[in-house]
């Protein structure tokens, strides 16, 4: 299984120079890493190569590092109904530069690429209606980065004097308590305050 | 002034223009809160603009801020019609992650009540999609059945809708032989009722007249849109997760991939009611197979790192007592990784891309909601149809907000 995932993924990379910078196998998923440059052309060699034929649109979504050069990871899935395959492309990008909208390709991206724009701020070069999709209208900002607090910054309620919805800073009658479970032992591994002096 | 009057327009510049009608968010046909947009000429729709997220509540950020023990019952919130296929697909993740295999007896209880979320989904959908177009009965004749599996979830797990029962390494707590014998003995009278719904509105003239050959896509263009699940079985596809990449133990069991021919409404309707006796036959299989002794045995994996030990164990070892406690306060910790695990739904291909950073959150969880992709191909659907038809094709993309506003 893996074995032959391997293969498609040379292969794929074969076909196509420079476009892919890594080829990774795991939990038996193939992953291609893309310069962001070729990600729609990477798209339409999937799409159509006979020994590939990835012609099922799944998913695109995005995942924010904010400690990368380039924050964001745009993660597409793609199905293979003919030879029963799943393939996973991902390219880096920023909140400035612009990924190829895979819209062209498949007119179902359309909706997912709106929803990557609302949460993350990811902007797709060439999509014809990159709107807000899921958060308020007049929303402001983007929930699903990592500095954005998971609070929010805003909250509504009726107000009975002005006869409508207002929008007000988020009060909280507690703070949301994030409680440190984490052992300190094992699992992710994470500096205490001081602890750098340890290791000098 | 101007002593001159100005030439007489010609009629068709005579102001008419396309009419803009908004349909919801609290239209009852619009299964929701949904808004759209409707541009009409004459009766005919020239263009669909939905607009969802007014059900929007944040699932995907909320749970990074939780463990992964937290958030299965946020799964429950999404397809609110069949809760446990969602959870599945979340605890399926979470267990290729780690690695941990479903003791055989888990294996079966889910796929029993992933069957039972599968009729719970279709029976609402099918019987609703006749009140879109005119009839009233067969949605209080589906209410009835649902109502009955209803009482099954709450007898494994204790609530009728946000079970939070699959768990990850199997499910919460075994099955009295009781409800197993009732579950089988609900089989063969259910099988009765499909029948009776079968006559009382599929075979109907309105019900035919109003949905076939509407909404039609070809299995190509179901593809580009992302479709799953019924949509491509619609269009001629004999494609069913269950089948094509068999997970738990869906291998074993013996059913048919119902299958259409034009893509219409009609078409994933008549679908629906077959997959029901599909579903009710693998019922079947899983009661007579959860009967048997060899199949008796833990449901949950004995790693008692992610699945919690008995209340007996607690009582007496105090290793199990802090194994509870770790696993309560901090959680489990999942290795480092993505992954992508999908579940035929009874909507379609319900997905959860996974990246866990090595830590006892989700760094990054992506829901794949079926009704998402369908909904967004509304206006391809319904262009050139009729207003009335607007709602026959709502009706048969299945859509749930739960799962599409996430």
């Amino acid at each position: 299984m893996s074995a032959e995932l391997e293969a498609l993924g040379a292969k794929i990379s074969g076909a196509l120079l420079g476009a892919v910078t890594e080829v990774k196998v795991a939990y038996g998923e193939l992953t291609l890493t893309v310069v962001r440059d070729r990600w729609l052309e990477v798209a339409a060699h999937l799409r159509d190569s006979p020994d590939c034929l990835f012609v099922c649109f799944i998913d695109v979504t995005a995942a924010d590092y904010p400690q990368r050069a380039e924050r964001f990871e745009v993660v597409a899935h793609l199905l293979s109904p003919k030879y029963n395959r799943r393939i996973r492309i991902k390219t880096p990008a920023s909140e400035e530069t612009p990924v190829a909208s895979l819209v062209t390709l498949y007119p179902g991206a359309d909706w997912f690429e709106r929803e990557t724009y609302d949460l993350f701020g990811v902007i797709f070069s060439g999509h014809p209606d990159l709107r807000r999709i899921m958060t308020d209208y007049g929303f402001d900002g983007h929930p699903l980065r990592k500095d954005f607090p998971m609070t929010g910054f805003v909250e509504v309620r009726y107000d009975d004097e002005q006869k409508r919805v207002v929008y007000e800073p988020v009060r909280l009658s507690q703070e949301y308590r994030n409680f440190d479970f984490l052992s300190p032992w094992e699992g992710v591994h994470y500096d205490l305050p001081g602890d750098e002096k340890a290791s000098k | 002034m101007n002593d001159q009057t100005p030439a007489p327009a010609k009629p068709e510049s005579q102001g008419l223009r396309n009419f803009n009608i908004n349909f919801g968010p609290q239209h009852p046909a619009a299964h929701g809160v949904l808004r759209l947009i409707l541009e009409l000429d004459g009766e005919v729709v020239e263009r669909v603009d939905p607009h969802v997220g007014f059900l929007h509540r944040g699932t995907e950020k909320l749970m990074e801020s939780r463990t992964y023990l937290q958030n299965v019952p946020y799964f429950d919130r999404l397809d609110y019609c069949a809760p446990m296929n969602q959870e599945h697909a979340f605890c399926l993740a979470i267990e290729r992650l780690l690695g941990v295999d479903v003791p055989r007896r888990g294996q079966l209880i889910r796929v029993l009540y992933a069957e039972i979320g599968r009729l719970l989904s279709h029976l609402l959908n099918v019987t609703s999609q006749a009140m879109d177009v005119g009839a009233l009965t067969p949605p209080l004749w589906g209410y009835e059945e649902r109502e009955k599996l209803m009482v099954f979830y709450e007898r494994a797990s204790g609530a009728r809708m946000h079970a939070n029962y699959f768990r990850p390494g199997g499910v919460a707590r075994d099955l009295p032989d009781q409800l197993v014998e009732d579950i089988g003995a609900f089989c063969d009278p259910f099988l009765k009722v499909v029948e009776d719904l079968d006559e009382l509105f599929i075979g109907n003239r309105i019900f035919k007249q109003r949905n076939v050959d509407i909404g039609v896509i070809s299995l190509e263009d179901a593809w580009k849109w992302g479709f799953s699940g019924v949509m491509v079985r619609g269009s001629g596809a004999a494609w069913d997760l269950r089948k094509a990449q068999p997970y738990e133990c869906y291998e074993e069991m013996e059913f048919d991939i119902p299958v259409g021919k034009h893509g219409d409404c009609y078409d994933r309707a008549v679908i629906r009611m077959e997959e029901m006796r599909q579903s009710t036959s693998i019922m079947k299989q899983c009661v007579e197979k959860l009967m048997r002794a060899e199949n008796r045995g833990p449901v949950m994996a004995p790693n008692h790192k992610i699945t919690p030990p008995s209340r007996g164990e607690m009582k007496r070892s105090m290793e199990a007592l802090i194994h509870h406690f770790k696993l309560f306060t901090e959680g489990f910790h999942v290795p480092q990784g993505e992954v992508y695990a999908a579940v035929e739904a009874p909507k379609g291909e319900f997905g959860v891309y996974l990246v866990s950073d090595g830590g006892d959150k989700p760094y990054r969880c992506k829901i794949r909601a079926p009704g998402f992709a369908h909904l967004s191909a509304m206006d391809f659907l319904c262009k050139n149809h009729m207003l009335a038809d607007v709602s026959a094709i709502l009706g048969s993309l299945d859509i749930v907000f739960g799962e599409v506003d996430r």
